[in-house]
């Protein structure tokens, strides 16, 4: 009876309701007028506030770009003199022996030195012959002695030769050192301004493609100083960082989404790994300096210690984007194959990671991506020395792009800060390499379900 | 109503030789318990209905039997389920083959993304079945011949088996399961996620299955279960109301909830 007794007074209110749904609506009424026109009115405010946002974004990143890239491209580019050597035979081989070791030990210098003072005879003072000899840098010497152990038909000769300029000259010759200036408060006084108008007019200056900045490693001489010591460093540094975070990050992540039991443990491991993902980078430095430095003695400067570093750092990137990989893939599929007699590892490995995988590899890349430019935990670890070498292993003193930045930065010469935004290009564009690489892994290892 | 309830207990008929059994079966998730007492015979080569309104327990049932329930945390289990009179909780059991052995086809079409070929050959592949690509080509053309899909794939196996439809990727799911030679498959709503079309292409399927293979399904569909079952068992609130000849239950239910269900006065 109570039941009926409910039925009813559902009933009745389900009457009043209808009977409010059947009262026409006047559709044209000015209150729902303007209802219509504030919907109107948020949609347009809406679109504009995410298209300002948008520009903004942009608008940064257009600016830092084209900071960085005007006065970044210019470090691309060399300039050059072009001087008449003399290849003397009394200086560069004087028993004509044509014996190379004999001919590798000819002081070059010497033989610049001889056709800038040629060039210039009028210059007699020491102090005026030392200014000249800055027009070329102390690296050409290197390149004229591989152009006759090349080519030891030149001994004897003269030619005009093409010369790697010193840093001040090319500064002037780019424009960053004005004329116009006091001459008590720039780098050139009025003489050697004379000379860089004088050799300008013969032609004998020119900007060249500056290959030696992809091939050298870092040097004193700003002309002479090169990126790739640094990007092989940054190489070998993420190798190790790959090969210690990649499997260590799968596997916690596969153990922990798909074996561990959901106990108090788990909880606090898992609150851990997402905690650690927040901890400055430095902090895991100071980690890297005591336990690889102090107790294990590894050696100091060496991408090996820096990629353990890292790799620490990288961890809980790696776990957290394979974790939430692995949970993307559909229940249906483990019960497909528990259901066939799959046992859990055969399950998880024939089925779970393959559809993992793309998330697995994005995440991956990001945190490499990351790795490649973190720079406070290796000043830690040492890794912030001046090296002139290319590495050649894991073991060997090396130092990353990102902390060749900061040195370049931090030098006096004017001519770095040209090479320091010239090195932010190149670590943004292995960046964008790597983040479309990610973007490839995830098209090609993408299916669907 | 209890004594009813009994009555119909103890008139389950018990089967001379069957293939699985169920004892005194309890089953919980943490505090909640899914399954009272439950006690069930199989019948070889025959298809055994499990119907009840949602919630009652019939797919829980069905998922104890090849132990899929194992990977739920918080579930215990209490009583017996036997194969061949062999139980199958014994610490002594490998489950893995367990599960090669019970064979088991899921509520929405899972095939895995790979290729028709793959979806067939992933079970003889992981259980060592074969020595050599012949011996799995044929399992794989005997498969899918038996699951009805031959004729309609044989010129695509290469091709992935995603790109398939509903009707065609729930029968792949069959041939694969019976690719295993299991001696049981069980059927967890196996049509609820298909056509009319494809519904009846799957039930056809399932009674010529029934001459190898014993058969559990579970359904929704009271026409389904008229039409494809020889035995019938009515789950209410996790507990075993009624078992017997599918007509029986059908025109001649003896318990009342039974009576209520079949005619569609609640569930």
């Amino acid at each position: 009876m109570t039941d009926m007794a409910s039925l009813m007074e559902d009933r009745a209110a389900a009457k009043v309701i209808s009977d409010n749904l059947h009262k026409p609506v006047d559709w044209d009424s000015p209150k729902i007028a303007r209802n219509i026109k504030k919907r109107y009115a948020a949609e347009r405010r809406f679109k504009f506030y995410g298209l300002s946002a948008i520009g903004i974004a942009l608008l940064a990143l257009f600016v830092l770009a084209g900071s960085i890239g005007s006065k970044g491209y210019s470090a691309f580019f060399q300039t050059y003199v072009q001087l008449e050597v003399t290849f003397d035979a009394a200086e560069i081989d004087p028993d004509g022996t044509g014996d190379p070791a004999v001919i590798g030990k000819a002081n070059f210098d010497g033989l610049i030195k001889q056709a800038l003072r040629d060039r210039f005879p009028e210059v007699t003072s020491r102090q005026a012959k030392r200014d000249l000899y800055g027009i070329v840098s102390g690296g050409a010497s290197y390149d004229l002695r591989e152009r006759v152990m090349e080519n030891p038909g030149l001994i004897g000769q003269t030619r005009k030769v093409w010369l790697i300029s010193g840093d001040d000259f090319d500064m002037l010759n780019k424009g960053y050192i004005s004329a116009d200036v006091d001459e008590g408060s720039r780098r050139l006084n009025d003489e050697e301004i004379a000379w860089y108008d004088s050799l300008k007019s013969d032609g004998a200056v020119e900007k060249h493609f500056h290959t030696r900045f992809f091939t050298n490693g870092d040097s004193r001489e700003p002309e002479l100083a090169g990126i790739w010591g640094a990007a092989v460093g940054s190489l070998y540094t993420l190798m190790v960082t790959l090969a210690l975070s990649f499997p260590i990050g799968v596997f916690a992540a596969v153990y922990l989404e798909e074996f561990a039991p959901k106990n108090r443990f788990t909880t606090i491991v898992e609150v851990n790994i997402n905690n650690l993902a927040a901890v400055p980078s430095i902090v895991f430095g100071l980690l890297g300096l005591e336990v690889y430095l102090n107790v294990m003695h590894l050696p100091r400067s060496a991408p090996v210690v820096g990629g353990l570093t890292l790799a620490l750092m990288t961890l809980p990137t790696i776990i957290i984007a394979s974790r939430a990989a692995i949970k993307a893939v559909p229940p249906s599929i483990r019960q497909a194959a528990l259901g066939l007699g799959a046992s859990p590892v055969q399950t998880v490995t024939h089925h779970v990671l393959p559809l993992a995988m793309p998330g697995i590899l994005t995440g991956t890349i990001i945190g490499m991506a990351q790795a490649l430019g973190e720079t406070a935990p290796l000043l830690m670890i040492g890794m912030v020395a001046f090296i002139v070498d290319i590495p050649g292993g894991a073991l060997d003193p090396a130092t990353v792009l990102p902390v060749q930045i900061y040195l370049w930065a931090d030098s006096p010469e004017r001519a770095f800060v040209e090479k320091t935004s010239a090195a932010i290009m190149v670590l943004l564009a292995f960046l964008v390499l790597m983040n479309g690489f990610a973007v490839y892994l995830r098209k090609k290892f993408e299916r669907k379900w | 109503m209890a004594a009813v309830s009994q009555s119909a207990m103890t008139a389950q008929p018990s089967v001379a030789s069957p293939k699985m059994t169920a004892r005194d079966l309890n089953l919980s998730y943490g505090d909640n318990q899914a399954l009272f007492d439950v006690n069930l015979d199989i019948v070889e080569r025959q298809v055994t209905a499990l119907i009840g309104p949602s919630g009652c327990g019939k797919s829980t049932f069905l998922r104890c039997m090849n132990r899929m329930n194992d990977t739920i945390d918080g579930v215990t289990i209490k009583g017996e389920v036997t194969l061949d009179g062999r139980d199958i909780y014994d610490k002594r059991i490998d489950v893995v083959q367990l599960r090669a052995r019970i064979g088991m086809v899921f509520q929405k079409p899972n095939p895995f993304p790979k290729t028709i070929y793959d979806n067939v050959a992933y079970g003889p592949r992981i259980h060592g079945l074969v020595n050599s690509r012949d011996e799995l080509d044929q399992i794989v053309m005997t498969s899918l011949e038996r699951a009805g899909l031959l004729k309609e794939v044989k010129d695509r196996l290469q091709s992935p088996a995603t790109g398939l439809s509903g009707g065609q990727q729930q029968r792949l799911c069959i041939a694969r399961a019976v690719a295993v030679s299991p001696e049981v498959i069980l059927m967890d709503e196996p049509c609820s996620a298909l056509d009319p079309i494809a519904t009846a292409k799957v039930e056809e399927l399932i009674d010529e299955l029934r001459s190898n293979y014993t058969i559990v399904i579970v359904t929704h569909s009271m026409q389904q279960a008229a039409r494809v079952s020889q035995r019938t068992a009515f789950f209410h609130l996790g507990k075993l109301v009624e078992v017997g000849e599918t007509d029986q239950i059908f025109t001649n239910p003896k318990d009342e909830r039974t009576k209520g269900y079949i005619t569609g006065r609640f569930g």
